[in-house]
């Protein structure tokens, strides 16, 4: 719900920004003058080593490898089934044979956490690639074209702005119908307006530069100029943004799944987990705590990471 | 000042308009066709024929398109939304029925967390401690990251169930609304916070500061008199956005603590498919937001005398 927010968050102070929010951010960073003289493979070395200099940063990824390891293959990290419980060990709270307990039909939460992020994962991915490809064409075309269509493309996109993406989703879900798919397709389309925004500022930057202006002197098409210089030149704030993006769109989707919109039980998906779980807030804190926290580590992770990429962009020589 | 304020009222028309074409076109122009939505209810059941062409007629969704919009928009221009297809109350009705517990909901929760964002942002800003000031500045991309749903369960579970502090459902009197405008928040303190410490950050850096200090003004006159005041205006500037998040978390918020509310009622309106009651939601969130910025804009020069009200100022 506040993709808006943290984007314009990150971009109030871009000088002095990142030390509030992350303190091992402050890690001095070489001047990218010192690598020119070095080899790639040094470069690479300097790289790798700045990485791990944030073990803050190294934990995001680590999250995140976890969890899609979680959707790639479930049956290496639980032998339990996340469909079928065992009527005897209801309600059990964790222990080291239930790490996340067992919930009232007697299925172990673990399993369906780990079976479940396959679902969330996939939803999550639809919802970015809906906002990427959407918004970064209609910000190309806005940025590109000019005139009319560039007013005609951002007014809409401003009204887009003004209505809380949560409720856009929840609009577009009445229209297209509940499921994982609908809700992804949902949280995608709501946040279209941000990534042409970015898109768009993008091409007009790159649009101005002198190597776009050499080739389309020297004659290239139009349609040549933007795939070969305009596109992969905007890409690095595009990327950031579909990092933060990806954590917003987990928190949206969950919270669409939570309200009940998402796929129908037994099926597990983050969101319906906990709500689920809100049956049995006193017999088992378990049910809603622990998928909750999940959620939360990878957002934080997600956060962490496109934090990590704009400091990157900035600074780029 | 009075052309300005001119020129602003239509801009925000302007939003308003385009909020509901667009919302028009999502609810009524897309996939499927509403009529065949609302008198289904749910996709499963079959679709009674004779019912999808009396509620065609009714709606006019049987003339051509432009001549349905604009039939539409001339309804809406007088707060006319069409019908509930619940229970055939106006749409506006039954929003306007439930809309002052949401407002009462979103004030607390508005205040709560300006209260919590600014003391966070202060604390991380001007404390002299390392170990304090990293802590509470890593609150906040905490905050933000956490599902809004997930901190009211343990919000419920920990003071309704646990402690019996409060009770755990409902609407009736000061103590329901405790937890609810806690929830709501939460995420919009982390956010305030963040953006406050930031330019706080900012401002204490600027020469004005030093010149401050060097004067011999007290610590606690540079922190809060002046750094305080001046990066509080960037905060500002999100205050239409801040406020409709705080819609958005109504939504989850009045659904945990099961509280009747705008936020609940959307919910029931996309489950049963009503999509009149859903358009009027999607307008007030617009017209809300529309409002807000014209606020922010007329109180600008008040807090920072510097911007020039006649030459518009960049909200």
């Amino acid at each position: 719900m506040t993709q808006q927010l943290v984007r314009e968050t990150r971009s109030v102070d871009p000088a002095a920004g990142h030390s509030a929010a992350a303190p091992e951010a402050s890690v001095p960073v070489p001047p990218a003058a010192d690598q020119a003289s070095v080899t790639w493979a040094g470069a690479r070395w300097a790289g790798a080593r700045r990485f791990l200099a944030k073990p803050g940063l190294v934990l995001s990824v680590l999250v995140l490898a976890l969890v899609i390891l979680w959707a790639l293959v479930p049956q290496a990290f639980t032998q339990w089934p996340p469909d079928t419980g065992v009527p005897s060990s209801r309600l059990k709270p964790p222990s080291a044979e239930h790490w996340f307990g067992t919930d009232s039909l007697g299925r172990d939460l673990f399993s369906r956490v780990v079976h479940g992020s396959a679902t969330s994962l996939a939803a999550t991915a639809v919802a970015v690639a809906v906002g990427l490809v959407a918004g970064s064409a209609l910000g190309l075309l806005a940025g590109s074209i000019r005139g009319w269509v560039d007013d005609a493309i951002m007014r809409v996109m401003d009204v887009l702005l003004a209505i809380p993406s949560l409720l856009l989703s929840l609009a577009l879900i009445t229209v297209l119908g509940f499921g994982t798919i609908n809700i992804a397709i949902a949280v995608g389309i709501a946040s279209v307006a941000n990534f042409a925004r970015i898109m768009r500022a993008e091409t007009l930057r790159v649009s101005t530069a002198v190597y776009v202006e050499a080739a389309r002197s020297s004659g290239v098409r139009w349609h040549s100029i933007l795939l070969r210089h305009v596109l992969p030149n905007a890409a690095g704030p595009v990327l950031a943004l579909s990092a933060l993006e990806f954590g917003m769109a987990v928190l949206s989707i969950s919270s669409l799944s939570f309200l009940g919109f998402g796929a129908p039980p037994p099926s597990a998906e983050w969101g319906s987990l906990v709500a689920g779980g809100r049956d049995y807030l006193v017999a088992a804190w378990w049910l809603v705590t622990l998928p909750g926290v999940v959620i939360a580590a990878v957002v934080l992770s997600t956060n962490r990471i496109s934090h990590a990429f704009q400091d990157s962009e900035r600074n780029r020589p | 000042m009075i052309r300005y304020i001119g020129q602003r009222l239509l801009q925000g028309a302007f939003v308003l308009w385009a909020a509901y074409t667009v919302s028009f076109l999502i609810l009524y122009l897309l996939p499927g066709d509403a009529v065949s939505i609302m008198a289904s209810g749910d996709e499963q059941n079959a679709v009674d024929p004779a019912l999808v062409e009396k509620l065609r007629a009714e709606y006019g969704l049987d003339r051509p398109l432009y001549e349905q919009y604009f039939i539409a928009l001339f309804k809406a221009l007088q707060l006319d939304f069409g019908l509930s297809i619940k229970n055939g109350v106006p749409a506006t009705q039954t929003v306007a029925e439930v809309l002052p517990e949401t407002i009462k909901l979103a004030v607390a929760g508005f205040a709560l967390a300006v209260l919590l964002g600014s003391a966070l942002a202060v604390v991380a800003a001007f404390s002299r401690n390392r170990w304090i000031r990293q802590a509470f500045s890593s609150l906040p991309p905490l905050g933000i990251a956490v599902p809004t749903f997930w901190i009211g369960l343990l919000l419920l579970q920990f003071f309704s169930f646990r402690l019996r502090l409060f009770p755990a459902i409902g609407n009736d009197g000061g103590q329901s609304l405790v937890l609810p405008a806690l929830t709501l928040a939460i995420p919009t303190s982390a956010v305030i916070a963040q953006l406050l410490t930031r330019s706080l950050h900012q401002t204490l850096g600027e020469p004005y500061i030093e010149q401050i200090r060097a004067k011999g003004a007290s610590e606690a006159l540079i922190n809060f008199g002046h750094a305080l005041r001046n990066a509080a205006i960037p905060t500002l500037t999100m205050l239409g956005i801040l406020v409709g998040n705080l819609l958005a978390g109504a939504v989850v918020s009045e659904t945990v603590f099961s509280r009747a509310g705008i936020g609940r009622l959307t919910v029931t309106a996309v489950n049963s498919r009503d999509i009149p009651v859903v358009q009027t939601l999607v307008v007030l969130a617009a017209a809300i937001f529309v409002v807000t910025s014209l606020i922010v804009d007329l109180i600008y020069p008040l807090v920072d005398p510097r911007i020039n009200t006649s030459r518009g100022a960049k909200a």
